[in-house]
């Protein structure tokens, strides 16, 4: 009897790895009354059968999957990737430029928009970078703060990763699980800034407002609700053994190509390098915080979720300290150079008046100089380069991005793969395409 | 898996020292300079040109000609192991006299240590300065980016292209202080140069190895692949 049969390609990866270092996979037959035969997995090492002309394939700019505006030009051979060539460049606006043309607190709603999902964790290492280059230095009540901002951002970036990459990979529910717990810390947000996604929420020497009665109370709801969905995710995802064959052994960059392809944060922890900013050139009192830095071993899709998955465990705790420490006190710094006079006085004492003038049409000028500070984003390490010539506009304002540097190793991490994996990969590596086109 | 594992830790090399601290009342100038910059001046005299400490970081400046020559040293050394090239840079100065600088931020992670090293660059002559990607392969996209910004030709890049703006691009190079920020053509040109970009021809043909058998491909597929169209169609 004739039976039509189809094969379809189901990775059950959880078996182990192949001598070139990717999952198996286990090819099975379903016929058509339903039966499921498992065949002997392809014996590799052998010169594929049919020879063919290589294929070009082109994903994106355009295309879900991507991120944002990256187009990846890949040719194939049959279904496994030969080269890829990346383009990317589509979302170029010039920040750095039109950063020159601003003092340095007009610049502040600029890094907003670069790196979009940790907008407030941009302000907060703009506003480190410039009070260095000022030689100002912020109340305690600031600095804790700010380290808050900085958490709750990284939990936001962490959670539309995971959202997205599950949506990337086939799985819609920890999607939703994840967007959820995003929109309360919007909503955090919100009530503080008055913004949601383009906070500006810090000045130079400051912040743009104290948070409101009752907003710890909120945190401190968040904090207990959270780790029970991360829970959620990581009992629904970690063990799961489509998850696990869609991810092991994909990407593998060793320690060593990490640190040499300048990767950073998830990317570079998981490769098995311990290099945290925060802990190895720490600001905003990062060292004395009680936290743990994970660690992946191989390298790999599965390792970078791991690694993330942790991050958020980790980021509740350094909330939960922050919270508990937090002291009263001003939020902002009382240096004249940078702060504008207390509102009553510039209405009623010329001085005053005069002060607030000029800090807002000339703008606050730092000494000749330059900084580069580098602060642990989500994405890896971003590091914000000023240089001043004495006037009140820096005449450069670099931004390292941590995903543009990421992103450049993909050629290197998806040749040899399948075309179904490039999309793991790619999704693993966290990108935000404003900030790599910044 | 029981597979031994032991990560890669930064400061191991100096296991005595105490732990990094937030930096405090850094000084504008002056302060305990990097040690690695009295080193570089000793083993490169010919090279090194000048060093200080602003701001608690250690600029080294050096010779453009001995870049490579300097980071390799910084990378290999035993005693520096500059081994994470964080960023490639270039600063250009509001005054016309200054020259352009390029900037590398060097990083050690066995020593933990931090260094800027800089190289000025003659506004006057090519700009050309060695490219560090045979040491660390992630200067590859900086330094592309560095050149599409600025100019700035990295002898020993592989790939030196555009990386931010089209490779049709032909206004002059964005961070420039001479270019303006609206750009340099009318709104008119600059539109009618978007319109006539071929999207689908922003890759060479020689980059792809398809390109090796163009010869052999059908004459409709060579004229369209010679217009900018995409294979596999």
């Amino acid at each position: 009897m004739a039976t039509t049969t189809r094969t379809v390609e189901v990775a059950l990866g959880t078996a182990g790895v192949d001598a070139e270092g990717r999952a198996v996979r286990t090819p099975m037959t379903v016929t058509e009354n339903g039966q499921v035969t498992t065949l002997e997995p392809p014996a590799m090492g052998t010169a594929p059968e049919l020879e063919g002309e290589h294929m070009l394939i082109n994903i994106g700019p355009q295309h879900p999957a991507t991120h944002g505006v990256l187009r990846l030009v890949l040719e194939l051979d049959g279904e496994t990737v030969v080269r890829c060539i990346p383009h990317i460049g589509y979302l170029h606006c010039g920040f750095e430029k039109i950063g020159e043309y601003r003092q340095y607190n007009q610049v502040i709603p600029w890094t907003d928009r670069e790196d979009y999902l940790n907008s407030i964790g941009n302000n907060v290492a703009f506003s480190i970078g410039a009070e260095r280059l000022f030689g100002v230095e912020v109340p305690p009540r600031c600095t804790v703060l700010r380290v808050i901002a900085a958490e709750l951002s990284r939990i936001i970036s962490h959670l539309v990763w995971l959202g997205t990459t599950c949506i990337d990979l086939g799985a819609f529910t920890p999607f939703l699980w994840s967007f959820q717990e995003r929109e309360n810390v919007y909503n955090l947000f919100e009530s503080w800034i008055g913004a949601r996604l383009t906070t500006t929420a810090t000045r130079v020497g400051g912040m743009a407002a104290d948070i409101p009665e009752g907003w710890t109370d909120q945190l401190r709801h968040f904090i207990r609700s959270f780790p029970k969905t991360v829970d959620e995710c990581d009992r629904m995802l970690t063990k799961n053994g489509i998850w696990v064959g869609r991810t092991t052994a994909l990407g593998v960059m060793s320690a060593d190509e990490a640190i040499n392809y300048g990767l950073s944060g998830p990317m570079l922890r998981a490769s098995g390098v311990a290099y945290d900013v925060r802990k190895d050139f720490p600001y905003l009192d990062y060292e004395t915080y009680d936290f743990d830095v994970p660690v992946g071993s191989n390298g790999d899709v599965y390792d970078r979720y791991l690694v993330r998955v942790e991050e958020l465990r980790q980021s509740t705790r350094i909330l939960q300290q922050a919270l508990d420490r937090l002291p009263d006190g001003p939020v902002n710094t009382d240096d004249h150079r940078v702060i504008l006079p207390p509102k009553n006085r510039a209405m009623s004492d010329m001085e005053s008046m005069i002060h607030h003038f000029k800090q807002v049409m000339e703008g606050p000028r730092p000494p000749i100089g330059e900084v580069y500070v580098p602060v642990e984003s989500p994405k890896g390490e971003k590091g914000y380069y000023f240089v001043s010539d004495g006037t009140a506009k820096p005449v450069r304002w670099r931004i390292r991005p941590p995903s543009y540097v990421n992103l450049s190793a993909i050629s290197k991490m998806v040749e040899g793969h399948l075309l179904s994996d490039v999309i793991a990969i790619n999704a693993s590596i966290d990108i935000v395409m404003g900030e790599i086109d910044r | 898996m029981t597979v031994p594992f032991s990560p890669v830790l930064p400061g191991s090399a100096n296991p005595g020292a105490p732990a990094p601290a937030t930096p405090r009342n850094l000084p504008q100038k002056g302060g305990e300079p990097n040690p690695t910059a009295a080193l570089i001046a000793q083993t490169f005299p010919a090279l090194f040109v000048r060093s200080e400490v602003i701001w608690g970081d250690t600029n080294v400046y050096v010779h453009p000609h001995g870049v490579s020559e300097v980071v390799r040293w910084l990378h290999d050394d035993p005693s520096q192991q500059y081994d994470y090239l964080s960023d490639v840079t270039a600063v250009e100065f509001r005054d016309a006299e200054q020259p352009l600088e390029v900037v590398w931020h060097l990083r050690s992670l066995p020593h933990r240590r931090f260094i800027r090293l800089k190289a000025s660059l003659d506004k006057r002559a090519p700009l050309v300065v060695d490219s560090v990607w045979p040491i660390y392969k992630g200067a590859d996209w900086l330094e592309r980016e560095c050149y599409d910004m600025f100019g700035i030709t990295f002898t020993g890049h592989p790939d030196l292209r555009r990386i931010l703006m089209w490779e049709s691009y032909r206004e002059g190079y964005p961070l420039r202080k001479d270019f303006p920020l609206r750009g340099r053509f009318s709104r008119a040109e600059q539109l009618r140069q978007a319109l006539s970009i071929t999207t689908e021809g922003r890759y060479s043909m020689e980059e792809l190895s398809v390109a090796q058998a163009f010869e052999d491909l059908p004459e409709d597929m060579r004229r369209r692949l010679a217009g900018g169209e995409r294979t596999g169609e």
